[in-house]
């Protein structure tokens, strides 16, 4: 496919008719929420689109978010929208390597100035100068530094990208941090999750060729329509939790049941995704669905929460020492309190007898 | 740190730890004060301290006949939202793990449903009591900042909780740390105030009972 070719042109070339095209259209408007004329808004602009250049940086991360975008149900129009992309540089998935891998990228930000989207997987690394990860011998840092000058805009991919991620869970030894603290004032758009729903990152690229702009974002920089309500709000194990029916173990009564794992530690009621509704693999399940609780992962510090089987009212860290500090003391000052007035009632009934002597 | 992790993390801790510590302190306190002795004799048919004390602690928990109308609010008024708070804080699956986490064991659990409405129910009742506090001239003229405080920090954890239920106001994660928070307030004030109540109430009726029991008095 030409730069210069649209994207309704490319899918005649595939032969892809205008009806599924328009269907492509509507889904990706309903899984943002938007409303019922907005799909054809969405069809307009996508066939209008021209192709666009993305330049993908991995960093300090797993490749688990790569995985996820290129594991989506297949063959599938999301896969034409990769197609339709010039994925410019992306080394876990372009074809050249080294030099060669490096000039692309280079070429990329020069003919497209102004025009690319970045897109990033992995947290930065800054301590010592950013030198726990490097890429062609250059710092993550440098590299990200140096795309961005010229990008039109900048999407976090995955938790480690959006938040720090693991890499950035405590101790936290290579001083990672997130891409919002060095996008230096680009437009921003966070897809979290250990990895993000497929979904939500062809929808929102999908969103932003056609419309030019960012999709509405909540507090944290993430898409709304993907991230506006609870794992647990829109679980289907929900209706246990208000009978106040819970799993007491992986393997119990109440597990096979099927009834809500709060008890075991779901973070589903603090972390906002769209698990419970898209689901994963084609829709078949998801963490939830299969038995486990949900780890929080599209949430900022997931890793570092007190554990992924504790409970969400229990308290975080150990409170046993303090509390048993607090129970010493207090009782020291209650003795303490008790023999002054003891003392008190010695010298004032002393002093009393000697009156009435 | 966001704001839920801080009130389930280092303020819940801190909170928890005054509380322990200020309620053993004036508990050990009043304990260890010298034993009560009255050389008099019993009056004929007393009985022994001990069974006069815990004779009273029961038997004060209704009035009193004489009283009984003129009081009824406040009696219906208070079992209402003391019941209230304790299925709120004993029935209520979340707590019930916040407990286990500090004790080691549990009990099973009301409904949310439930435990929804009996939460409605008490922060209803607590409004009446603070009404009736404000409109009796009486029980205003006795009344303290104390008072007010206490009552304050024991609505705000029912209607922050209500709140966090039902996802009104605010995102769920931030209401369930300003629940969380409420309670730390909650815990730190306790033992300090008339909150202390709730422990010293037993010893301060069994003391009047032993005292007047000995004295031949019906109570």
């Amino acid at each position: 496919m030409r730069h210069d070719e649209t994207l309704a042109a490319e899918m005649q070339r595939r032969g892809v008719s205008r009806r599924a095209f328009l269907k492509y259209a509507s889904y990706v408007a309903s899984l943002m929420a938007l409303p019922p004329s907005a799909a054809e808004a969405l069809a307009e602009g996508l066939a209008a689109a021209r192709r666009q250049s993305v330049i993908w940086l991995s960093f300090q991360e797993c490749t688990g978010c790569t995985e996820s975008i290129t594991r989506s149900h297949s063959p599938t129009l999301e896969n034409l929208m990769f197609d339709f992309i010039s994925l410019d540089y992306h080394h876990t998935l372009m074809a050249v390597s080294g030099q060669a891998a490096e000039q692309a990228r280079l070429e990329a930000m020069a003919a497209n100035k102004g025009k690319y989207i970045v897109v990033v997987d992995g947290s930065v690394p800054t301590k010592d100068g950013g030198v726990y990860s490097t890429i062609a011998g250059i710092s993550n840092l440098k590299m990200l530094e140096e795309t961005l000058r010229d990008a039109f805009a900048v999407v976090a991919v995955g938790s480690c990208a959006c938040f720090g991620g693991i890499p950035a869970a405590k101790p936290n030894p290579t001083g990672a941090v997130a891409i919002s603290e060095l996008a230096g004032g680009k437009p921003l758009i966070n897809i979290s999750g250990c990895p993000p729903i497929p979904e939500a990152m062809t929808g929102v690229l999908s969103y932003v060729l056609s419309f030019g702009k960012l999709p509405e974002l909540d507090h944290l920089g993430r898409p709304k329509a993907f991230f506006g309500e609870t794992i647990h709000d829109r679980c289907y194990r929900r209706p246990y939790y208000e009978r106040g029916l819970f799993a007491d173990g992986f393997d119990d009564h109440g597990a096979r049941q099927g009834y809500c794992l709060y008890k075991l530690g779901c973070k589903g009621p603090v972390t906002y995704n769209a698990c419970a509704t898209l689901k994963w693999n084609g829709g078949v399940s998801f963490p939830i669905q299969s038995g486990h609780g949900c780890l929080g992962c599209s949430e900022p510090d997931f890793w570092d929460q007190g554990g992924f089987y504790r409970p969400l009212p229990t308290p975080l860290g150990a409170m046993g020492p303090a509390l048993a500090g607090a129970a010493v003391a207090g009782a020291a000052l209650g003795v303490g309190a008790a023999l002054a007035a003891r003392s008190h009632q010695k010298t004032y009934l002393a002093a009393s007898e000697k009156e009435k002597d | 740190m966001d704001l839920l992790a801080f009130a389930r993390g280092p303020a819940l801790t801190f909170a928890t730890a005054i509380f322990v510590a200020g309620t053993l302190w004036r508990l050990v306190g009043v304990l260890a004060l010298p034993p009560w002795r009255d050389l008099s004799p019993a009056r004929e048919g007393a009985p022994p301290n001990w069974l006069g004390a815990i004779e009273t602690v029961f038997r004060k928990m209704i009035p009193h006949k004489t009283f009984l109308k003129a009081g009824m609010f406040t009696t219906v008024n208070g079992y209402v939202f003391h019941i209230g708070l304790a299925l709120c804080v004993f029935a209520f699956a979340p707590h019930i793990l916040f407990l286990k986490s500090l004790f080691g064991f549990s009990w099973p659990g009301l409904p949310n449903g439930f435990i929804f409405g009996v939460g409605a129910l008490t922060a209803a009742s607590l409004v009446a009591a603070l009404a009736y506090r404000l409109t009796s001239p009486v029980l205003k003229l006795i009344s303290r900042a104390d008072d007010y405080v206490s009552w304050l920090l024991t609505f705000l954890p029912v209607v922050t909780g209500l709140a966090a239920a039902s996802h009104i106001g605010a995102r769920y994660e931030m209401l369930l740390a300003l629940h969380v928070l409420s309670i730390c307030a909650f815990l730190i004030w306790f033992p300090f105030g008339k909150l202390m109540h709730a422990f010293l109430f037993v010893f301060s009726r069994g003391a009047t009972g032993a005292r007047f029991r000995h004295r031949g008095a019906q109570l």
